[in-house]
């Protein structure tokens, strides 16, 4: 059972992402720990920060493919869940500071003893044992996630409609945490971490090994991905994605499909905050900020929606963008990251991995009737195809049709 | 307390209108009576300050305040009066008129002009009637105001002169208010004091309120009934007037979203476009106007009065040719991708911003409020300043203007027809792509003119799209696409009920509530309050 499921999991584009991340997760921390600094191959310990950075956000990113690539739900609010996992950890991280606050109360945070607070909330209770934190990690963004997705797929609440209020949703939480009674830390969030597990959160073997369990928990995500997409289950999920009333009078229960896999990526989501937290060493209601879902969404875009390695390569590149023009063309940035939502909307909708998975397509469909010649009246062999790259043709919208009141669709 | 009341009095008048243009201007005749102060014993003292009071004019009460607090000396020399401030060893001299500083003294040098008990209360009520009596309404007003604060009972005679003499109708009922208050504070008999609680039930606002509370709490029998039913008699009105306050915030901010939406609404409604860029073209709006304002400022100050209606027009075509730009550009491309337009649009709009940063510098930049935008006015008890009121007027003006267009023009009946049905509208030779590209120019356009609104109650700056962007679509979103009148709606309720939320809740806990109910509100009517049914609902 658990072999096939693995099986599944896998084919070329797959080996080969796998392969890489393999080298990487290796790779990075061992030149990092143990090549001298002067040798060329030294990773500096600020660069495997960085790409654990990275490697969290192609996790949340991971997490926006599943529900808006495969199922079509876009959320403008995925940050929202990251931002909560995030929490999590940071309040486990919190705990860990013990006396060595500049208060050095033995139980309060700093925040906590600056406003006068005698104790301790009791939503922070058992944030003090990591696996404590490590379920709420899953249980807060998966419960939100659920609530939210009960409420919103019953009520058949689609398309715009749910973008916008995931939106609001997120919106919310950032008004929410901003507030200083919520016991989060207000405005300055959370931060001053000093150890996690017992380990010296600024120590280069933390660093690496922080490195190494994001880019572990990526492949682990990946493969969970990987493996529901390519399962019936994932079927159902591309059919509800593009026909979802035909899908619900075949007899499925569409909400019930939405509402796993929304559930899913929320607690991959949560995840990914959760590791991105103790490498950037702070936490605050920015997160929340609506924009960084919007974000998000653009990396699947550029990447390829529909396409799992596409997420993963999306957020490593636009992120690898944004480093460097950030620090060599400030003020050009924002003018690239808007151009490159206009261009890849416009003239890539596929993303690079889909793009590059057509042409690849196309070239060997070329070669192959080229290979039958023209006499042969047999019909071209239809070569083989994942079914990530079927599902991520999207819908063709003839030159003519204009907007959706034109598209045939199935009465509700 | 008596030395603290007049001195309350006189300070009121001194805020009220000391001008010293004024005193200067009469120094030379009152300077002589003043000195006159430093002559003779008391029967003297008090005829001379008979002689400074018979001139009604206001400028001598500093000197009279000084003599009732000991603080008025002559100079030995010339027999100069002085307003004198012990300064270690020796005085320092202040001129009881002009109130400029004339040096200092030797303690030998000066001497103090002599005052009695009897002496203090001639001053007081002098001074009482001196500012009640006085030329200027303000003066009166703000004279009644500060004996109503005080109570002071040895003013009623004062006010009984005045109310007679008084001819401005608002000024005298202030100071039959002040008088109430003053009765209330004196011994008395019942029959007057229950007339004063009836003149303040009259009055009806907070210090009426808290005045009356005082009495309830030291009085017995008829009065103490009396001040109770005037009590919440009070309360009802003061919480009628703070619902209605409350409304009217209510209403401006309801007006300002709807600026904010209408043109979502458009927008949203005829084409199914989501249009995240529409916040930069209010703020496209808001940097019209401020770059009106430059221009008339450094070539023609005359027209400033003029700037907004100067403004209006070109907003709204620079917002509508950017929108048109942006329809013929990017967004034709991806009909029935609304999701791809989202993310499009997104894209636009951090363009549209940094190009404004990199124009016009991150910070905020100052657009002026003309004259009639400026002030306020009182309503009853409700405070209603003129920029929000003109921001309400000016909502429902577009409102009515875009209902008009659309509801009376040909354009207006393409663009229904387009909404309801795009197919039919097409077979019947309506050009489709060309009311598209209007509409979101027109859509547009009005974003633009809100921008112009908005640049005079909000921060003009490059964020200043992305703050109304989220709340618009909840507005369009709650209001239900595709009709007007549910944006109208939509955008009243959500700012009437944030404000309501706010006493209760604060701001931004009120704020998250909305957003919540929203969120709700979506799952039980996913198309809004106003849906439009029929076919065209599955567009």
């Amino acid at each position: 059972m658990m072999s096939s499921f693995l099986f599944r999991a896998m084919d070329a584009r797959a080996g080969v992402f796998l392969a890489i991340m393999a080298a990487v997760i290796i790779l990075v921390p061992a030149c990092n720990l143990f090549v001298p600094e002067e040798s060329p191959f030294h990773v500096p310990t600020y660069a495997v920060t960085l790409m654990g950075k990275y490697l969290t956000y192609a996790l949340l990113a991971l997490a926006v493919d599943l529900v808006w690539g495969y199922c079509g739900i876009l959320s403008l609010g995925h940050a929202a869940f990251f931002a909560l996992g995030g929490y999590a950890m940071g309040m486990y991280l919190m705990r860990q500071i013990g006396t060595r606050g500049v208060y050095g109360d033995p139980i309060l945070p700093d925040f906590m003893v600056f406003l006068n607070w005698q104790d301790l909330p009791w939503y922070w209770y058992g944030f003090d044992m990591f696996w404590f934190a490590a379920l709420m990690v899953l249980l807060v963004p998966g419960l939100l996630a659920f609530i939210f997705g009960w409420f919103a797929f019953r009520s058949r609440v689609t398309g715009v409609y749910l973008s916008i209020i995931t939106q609001a949703l997120t919106y919310a939480l950032l008004l929410a945490f901003f507030r200083n009674d919520m016991g989060f830390g207000g405005n300055n969030g959370l931060t001053d971490f000093k150890d996690i597990l017992g380990f010296d959160i600024q120590a280069d073997t933390t660093r690496a090994g922080l490195f190494a369990a994001s880019g572990l928990a990526l492949v682990l995500c990946f493969l969970i991905c990987r493996s529901i997409t390519r399962s019936k289950l994932g079927k159902v999920l591309v059919a509800v994605r593009d026909a979802e009333s035909r899908t619900r009078f075949l007899g499925y229960r569409v909400e019930h499909y939405k509402l796993f896999v929304w559930t899913l990526s929320a607690m991959m989501a949560g995840i990914a905050g959760a590791l991105y937290v103790p490498q950037v060493g702070i936490i605050n209601p920015g997160e929340f900020a609506p924009a960084n879902s919007i974000e998000v969404v653009i990396w699947v875009a550029v990447g390829g929606r529909g396409t799992l390695v596409g997420a993963v390569l999306g957020a490593v590149l636009v992120n690898f963008a944004k480093t460097w023009f950030t620090a060599a063309l400030p003020d050009i940035w924002l003018f690239a990251l808007g151009g490159l939502f206009v261009f890849v909307t416009l003239f890539l909708p596929k993303g690079i991995v889909g793009t590059v998975s057509d042409g690849w397509t196309a070239l060997r469909q070329r070669r192959i009737s080229s290979d039958f010649g023209e006499g042969s009246g047999d019909p071209p062999a239809q070569p083989p195809q994942s079914p990530a790259a079927q599902a991520n043709v999207p819908e063709p919208v003839p030159a003519t049709s204009r907007a959706g009141a034109v598209h045939p669709q199935p009465a509700e | 307390m008596p030395l603290l009341r007049s001195l309350i009095l006189l300070f009121s008048f001194i805020a009220g209108l000391a001008s010293p243009a004024f005193a200067q201007g009469d120094a030379e005749t009152l300077r002589p009576l003043i000195n006159e102060l430093a002559k003779g014993k008391y029967a003297e003292t008090e005829q001379q300050i008979g002689a400074l009071v018979a001139t009604g004019d206001p400028a001598v009460a500093p000197a009279l305040r000084a003599l009732s607090a000991g603080d008025l000396f002559f100079r030995k020399s010339d027999g100069q009066v002085f307003i004198t401030e012990k300064a270690g060893k020796s005085y320092k001299l202040t001129d009881p008129l002009t109130l400029e500083t004339q040096g200092e003294a030797g303690r030998r040098d000066v001497k103090k002009i002599k005052v009695n008990n009897k002496l203090r209360r001639v001053i007081r009520s002098a001074l009482g009637s001196l500012t009640l009596m006085a030329a200027d309404p303000k003066v009166r007003r703000a004279a009644a105001e500060a004996v109503f604060k005080a109570q002071d009972p040895d003013s009623i005679e004062a006010l009984d002169t005045a109310i007679a003499a008084e001819t401005d109708d608002a000024v005298r009922t202030v100071m039959e208010q002040a008088r109430a208050a003053a009765v209330l504070n004196s011994d008395l008999e019942e029959a007057q004091k229950l007339a004063a609680v009836e003149t303040l039930s009259e009055m009806g606002n907070r210090s009426a309120l808290s005045l009356l509370i005082n009495v309830r709490a030291n009085s017995e029998g008829a009065v103490h009934e009396a001040a109770s039913s005037a009590i919440t008699t009070i309360e009802k009105s003061i919480a009628a007037w703070d619902s209605a306050q409350n409304i009217w915030y209510g209403l401006s901010l309801g007006s300002v979203l709807l600026l904010a939406a209408i043109g979502l609404a458009i927008t949203f409604g005829v084409m199914g476009v989501i249009n995240m860029a529409h916040g930069e073209m209010v703020m496209i709006g808001a940097y019209t106007t401020f770059v009106v304002q430059e221009l008339i400022r450094t070539s023609a100050p005359g027209l400033f009065e003029y700037s907004l209606f100067i403004a209006l027009p070109l907003a709204f075509l620079t917002s509508g040719l950017i929108g048109v730009g942006i329809e013929r550009g990017v967004i034709r491309w991806l009909y029935g991708r609304p999701l791809e337009t989202l993310l499009a649009t997104w894209g636009i709009s951090l363009i549209l911003q940094q190009a404004v940063r990199s124009l016009f510098g991150p910070t905020n930049r100052e657009v002026g409020n003309p004259d009639w935008m400026s002030g306020a006015f009182e309503l009853g008890q409700m405070t209603i300043t003129y920029n929000r009121m003109w921001i309400i007027v000016f909502a429902l003006l577009v409102f009515a203007g875009l209902m008009l267009v659309l509801k009376k023009t040909p354009f207006g009946l393409y663009t229904r027809a387009v909404t309801q049905n795009r197919r039919m509208a097409a077979s019947m030779g309506i050009r489709t792509p060309w009311i598209d590209a209007l509409t979101f120019g027109l859509g547009s356009g009005i974003a633009g003119i809100a921008g112009v609104a908005l640049s005079q109650i909000d921060n003009v700056s490059p964020n200043l799209g992305q703050g109304y962007i989220i709340d618009s679509f909840m507005v369009v979103v709650f209001g239900g696409v595709g009709n007007l009148w549910g944006t109208l709606v939509g955008a009243m309720t959500l700012g009437v009920v944030n404000k309501f939320l706010e006493p209760y809740a604060g701001a931004v806990l009120g704020k998250i509530f909305v957003l919540v109910f929203i969120i709700l509100f979506i799952q039980k009517r996913p198309r809004g309050l106003f849906a439009l049914k029929g076919r065209a609902v599955e567009a």
